[in-house]
């Protein structure tokens, strides 16, 4: 009898893998990319030191981890600065280009006012406005990095939700119309929810995106407990372990920003053909 | 019956002298449809039958206000159809299901009435009671994607439903099943209406499909499109699948078929010429 309870358990296991059981699984499978993430970090130290390259090219991975924890006390706190600049500019940029897609949905002819405007704004290269901000906002305040970061972010975010909220498939319209839904009802219960994969995805380019414009806003001056100017100043001494560590620094900001977007993705939208659980 | 020009008040649908023009005025110009006049009484089941380009899509678009005629007048409920549409008069049902990804099953029969603005309880006993309508009970929790394409059409039925709107406007709605799926439908379909007593207007190109379902076939023909013949089918109701073997079912089909057959022959003739 026990024997068959055995079986039977065995057999649930088989059909319905608890939750301890998918974690597992799902680590197992991720063990290959960080045997590469290792692997690559071996062949960057021992070709650092077969090919003799010189320190200030390139430094070890081993170099660059220690100078990290030498330097944590300053790099850190320069990261979390500069994110505050990324995040600030990432919210406003794309909350502007959200409202501006749901405008433009709303009223077409105003919206083909403002494309050329949004054209030109995307064609400039944000270098060029970064010395504009500092006289606008003042290079100290941090006004004037939140707004090349949300000028950067702006572009995509608008695009793709104009996108999404406009193709829409005119069978599902056709609905609405026999429904006589209002114009309002239209936008809420089908260009929105269809607008959605649309603006997700540009808001997860747009993360990456708004790390790069914060920090190379500081490249162009402002406070120095900034990763941007950390980089320049360290990168001028010649100390180029200090610079890669805030390198290191940067790069998992734009990871951690990036996954935080994934997982409000996953809230926002579970039915999407992307996330859906196919086993 | 009441003779042509005569207004019938009893009508659910009634459509007088009717035509469509596509693209007026241009090269490609199109008539797709020609002095067309049919009146549908409450509860029938009226099948739209012709081949590709007939415009039995467009009638159905224009009685459902998806389009507006070039000339003549569609009355639904005694209103210009805009004005039935506006009172939400009909349902309807899309080759397609056009299902919304976002929402469950459950949800998207409730569409029309959150459009509507009806209270969130009625909602949900209303989307349960269409979803057992349509034999879906337990599915009211999965997603659009969950469904077979047989299931997805049932929800759009129930979806379509949902609000008890006066006329059921169906657009080759089993176009894309397969053909053991397809007749389970009709059946489906044939229940609903007994059950809700809702008029029907139904475009197929598919004899059988057309003779199984409707109490009236409207045979149309193309270029321009038309209506040729309007025959009644007094197969018995209930209808089941002993309706299928009756040699009085295959009567009713030749007969359609012949209307559909000479047309054809009459239009080679003219082109002959």
């Amino acid at each position: 009898m026990s024997q068959l309870t055995d079986v039977v358990a065995a057999a649930e296991r088989e059909i319905m893998p608890d939750r301890g059981a998918r974690v597992a699984d799902r680590l197992s499978r991720s063990v290959p990319a960080v045997l590469v993430f290792i692997l690559g970090l071996v062949l960057w130290e021992v070709a650092v030191a077969v090919f003799q390259i010189q320190t200030f090219l390139l430094p070890r991975p081993s170099v660059i981890a220690a100078t990290f924890w030498e330097e944590m006390d300053g790099v850190v706190p320069a990261g979390l600065y500069t994110m505050r600049q990324a995040v600030g500019g990432f919210l406003i940029g794309s909350a502007l280009g959200i409202l501006i897609a749901l405008a433009t949905a709303r009223w077409t002819a105003a919206a083909e006012g403002l494309m050329p405007f949004a054209i030109a704004v995307n064609a400039t290269p944000i270098v060029a406005l970064a010395p504009i901000m500092n006289q606008w906002f003042g290079t100290y305040n941090p006004g004037s990095k939140m707004a090349i970061v949300a000028v950067m972010v702006f572009f995509p975010v608008m695009i793709n939700a104009v996108r999404g909220l406009t193709l829409v498939d005119t069978g599902a319209l056709e609905l609405m119309r026999s429904y006589a839904a209002s114009e309002f009802a239209i936008l809420r219960r089908l260009r929105i929810p269809n607008a959605l994969p649309y603006i997700l995805n540009a808001l997860k380019v747009s993360s990456t995106l708004s790390v790069i414009g914060a920090i190379v806003s500081e490249y162009f001056g402002g406070t120095q407990d900034a990763l941007g100017y950390y980089i320049s100043q360290q990168a001028a001494l010649t100390r180029f372990a200090n610079a890669w560590s805030a390198i290191i620094v940067a790069c998992g900001m734009g990871i951690a920003f990036y996954v935080i977007l994934l997982l409000i993705e996953r809230v926002v939208m579970p039915w999407h053909v992307s996330l859906r659980n196919t086993e | 019956m009441p003779g042509p020009g005569e207004l019938n008040l009893s009508a659910v649908i009634s459509i007088t002298n009717v035509g469509k023009v596509f693209n007026i005025g241009k090269a490609n110009r199109l008539v797709a449809l020609e002095n067309i006049n049919l009146e549908i009484q409450p509860g029938e089941f009226v099948s739209l039958l012709g081949p590709s380009g007939c415009g039995k899509s467009t009638l159905l678009r224009l009685i459902g206000d998806l389009t507006s005629p070039t000339s003549g007048a569609v009355l639904v409920n005694g209103k210009p159809a805009a004005q039935a549409r506006q009172s939400r008069d009909y349902g309807m049902v899309f080759q397609q299901a056009t299902l919304y990804d976002w929402r469950t099953v459950s949800r998207n029969v409730q569409l029309p009435l959150e459009v509507m603005n009806h209270p969130r309880e009625r909602r949900e006993t209303r989307a349960r009671e269409m979803l057992r309508l349509v034999q879906l009970e337990g599915f009211d929790r999965h997603f659009p994607w969950q469904l077979s394409g047989g299931m997805q059409q049932r929800v759009a039925i129930a979806r379509a439903l949902a609000f008890a709107p006066s006329i059921l406007l169906m657009d080759e709605p089993f176009g894309a099943l397969d053909e053991m799926t397809r007749e389970r439908m009709q059946s489906e379909v044939l229940r609903i209406w007994r059950e809700t007593r809702t008029t029907v207007v139904f475009v197929t190109h598919s004899i059988p499909e057309a003779v199984f379902l409707s109490t009236r076939v409207v045979v149309m023909s193309p270029r321009p499109g038309r209506i040729t013949g309007v025959i009644d089918i007094d197969l018995p109701q209930p209808r089941n699948f002993e309706t299928r073997e009756d040699p009085h079912f295959f009567e009713k089909i030749t007969e359609v078929r012949e209307c559909l057959r000479q047309e054809e022959r009459q239009s080679r003739h003219e082109s002959v010429d």
